[in-house]
């Protein structure tokens, strides 16, 4: 009964033949009926959410491709000055500059504590059988917060006169200085975000074939040489992709920092996406703001393409 | 030879748990930690706070909630949130469903071609057009109206509730159906008499899933809202500062409550949690 996931040209078509050479009525009635059933009830259920996810993503990503290429305010006509949007950004905002160096220290980041965090509680917990469940949830927990109670905890943690920095004597405010903010930020963040982590991979190794631990063992492996070359080179497809993802998401941090310094102090903290959020929403410069986000896409599809490369170079991804 | 063999890994085994759960529960510690010091210090007065920041509080002052409720002007957020959520998860649930259904069995021409404009679609950054979407938004008179937040977060959520409704949907067995079209029953029918109570635990998955993500939205809420009458529970927090400081105590037991009925669902259903948040990839 494989009919319904085949093509219009199917079994059950062979199964009813008509008489060659004679339109019959039946004929014409059967395909009608093949052709509601295979072509147009099929589109008419995609159509509702495909028409919405156009309207709300596709429509306006166009239009924010031709208002990069303009002097938009947000209202009013749209002068088109070319590229001149892009050529302000990298040669003269140096606020623009500012703001990507800071996603890239964000980017690097997040590509090591989350990762580290994540590859040493996951390899823990890939070999404990009781209480695993619990140690499971209780380390995933944090990635349901809202971002706004992430940032609520963290903001009473790093609090200058009573918070965890006290404990050890340190009484300035993590987050109000221009050379410890981000950092801060990006652990809150962090703390947040492992445990999605760490259950990717915990999920990746329990693909791992048991027969190469055993065998590691009668080598006399140790737990960090067992870890090097059996249980990393077995979820090696998982981390790249989860690098990969992490990368483009860097580029994106808006609600975290929004939340707990609004870009400051002095604007240690504004990345791309506040600094974007102020030009479009603050200082009306919705073309300008719209090339800003055109240059975030570049670089999502920059880093596609270097792990597309990596993956045809024989890397497996 | 075998029984050594096992005797040996079991004993390796015993062995070296005690490491993994040594460390295990310092990881704990340090997930769980903030989260139950929030819960505790929700209860604490804000002069206490400075004095006891990390201790159990020395009188559980129950009011705190209360007074939070009223400052945070909880009775509209909350209510406003539950709009959010029971719009779009009810949307995305209907119409991701549909056609989730239409890509796994009935895979009409340009199917592929669907899977792969979702593929694309969710990895597009949000930036690109989070402005323009704005503009048209305002235009439209959408800004500051449950319809307009409700489209977006549908929208948002759309590619990951298709690929994981689609998934569910290609495990069921077609014979089913079969019988059921044999019995006469249309399109229509067999989606909500034979597919939906045997997918139910996928709905359930999506569902929990978008729920939480609006729940916790703030980036869209906070671009996309302008009206207090229309703010979404996430906003409350600013409620909670004046010129003179931050009231910890209301602070803590604000974002206590909005976690709440996050922390019940999750420790009820952790499992579809787990998997749906996992399997999306998505991110808050």
């Amino acid at each position: 009964m494989a009919a319904d996931n085949a093509t219009p040209l199917d079994s059950r078509s062979a199964q009813m033949p008509n008489p060659p050479g004679r339109k019959s009525k039946r004929k014409r009635q059967w395909t009608r009926y093949r052709l509601m059933r295979y072509y147009v009830v099929p589109w008419l259920f995609l159509i509702p959410i495909l028409g919405l996810h156009a309207f709300v993503v596709v429509i306006p990503a166009l239009q924010g491709v031709y208002y990069s290429f303009t002097d938009w305010s947000g209202i009013g006509e749209a002068k088109f000055i070319g590229l001149r949007n892009f050529e302000e950004m990298f040669f003269e905002d140096q606020s623009y500059i500012d703001a990507l160096s800071r996603n890239v220290q964000w980017m690097l980041f997040f590509v090591s504590v989350p990762f580290a965090f994540a590859l040493f509680g996951s390899s823990l917990l890939a070999k404990v059988r009781r209480g695993a469940m619990f140690y499971r949830t209780a380390l995933f927990m944090p990635f349901i917060l809202p971002s706004i109670v992430t940032a609520t905890i963290w903001r009473y943690l790093y609090n200058p006169r009573f918070g965890l920095p006290t404990l050890v004597g340190y009484d300035k405010a993590l987050l109000g200085q221009s050379d410890t903010a981000l950092w801060a930020i990006a652990f809150a963040d962090n703390w947040h975000f492992w445990g999605f982590l760490m259950v990717l991979f915990l999920t990746a190794m329990q693909g791992i074939d048991p027969v190469l631990y055993d065998a590691a063992k009668v080598d006399g492996a140790n737990r960090w040489r067992e870890f090097w070359h059996v249980t990393l080179p077995g979820i090696r497809p998982v981390v790249l992709f989860m690098m990969m993802m992490v990368m483009i998401w860097a580029f994106l941090v808006f609600d975290y920092i929004f939340i707990l310094t609004g870009g400051g102090p002095a604007g240690a903290t504004e990345v791309l996406g506040i600094d974007i959020y102020k030009n479009a929403f603050q200082r009306f410069e919705a073309g300008y703001a719209a090339a800003q986000g055109m240059t975030i896409c570049v670089f999502a599809g920059l880093i596609v393409c270097v792990f597309a490369f990596l993956r045809k170079r024989g890397w497996d991804i | 030879m075998i029984a050594r063999r096992e005797l040996f890994i079991f004993r390796k085994q015993r062995e070296s748990t005690a490491f993994n759960h040594f460390f295990l529960s310092i990881l704990v510690v340090f997930s769980l930690g903030p989260v139950v010091l929030l819960g505790v210090n929700s209860f604490k007065s804000n002069a206490e706070m400075g004095l006891n920041p990390l201790g159990l509080p020395r009188e559980w002052r129950l009011e705190n909630f209360g007074r939070a409720w009223e400052k945070g002007e909880f009775e509209r957020t909350f209510k406003n949130s539950v709009i959010y959520v029971v719009g779009t998860v009810s949307l995305a649930l209907v119409f991701c469903g549909l056609a989730a259904y239409s890509l796994a069995r009935k895979n009409p021409p340009g199917a592929n071609f669907v899977m792969i404009y979702l593929l694309v679609m969710s990895t597009v950054p949000i930036w690109l057009y989070l402005v323009p979407l704005f503009f048209m938004w305002r235009q439209l008179g959408f800004l500051n109206t449950y319809h307009g937040l409700i489209l977006i977060y549908t929208a948002f959520n759309a590619p990951f509730s298709i690929f994981l409704l689609r998934s569910y949907l290609i495990g069921l067995p077609v014979e089913l159906e079969d019988a059921a079209r044999v019995d006469g029953a249309n399109e229509l029918q067999v989606l909500l008499r034979v597919i939906v109570p045997l997918a139910w635990p996928g709905f359930l998955t999506v569902g929990l899933v978008v729920g939480l993500g609006v729940w916790s939205e703030f980036q869209v809420a906070v671009i996309f809202t302008h009206n207090p009458e229309m703010f979404p529970v996430t906003t409350s927090y600013f409620k909670f500062t004046d010129r003179f400081g931050r009231d910890w105590s209301l602070t803590n037991a604000g974002a206590f409550m909005m976690v709440a009925p996050v922390l019940i669902l999750f420790l009820a259903l952790q499992r579809r949690f787990v998997e749906g948040l996992t399997q999306g990839g998505v991110k808050f």
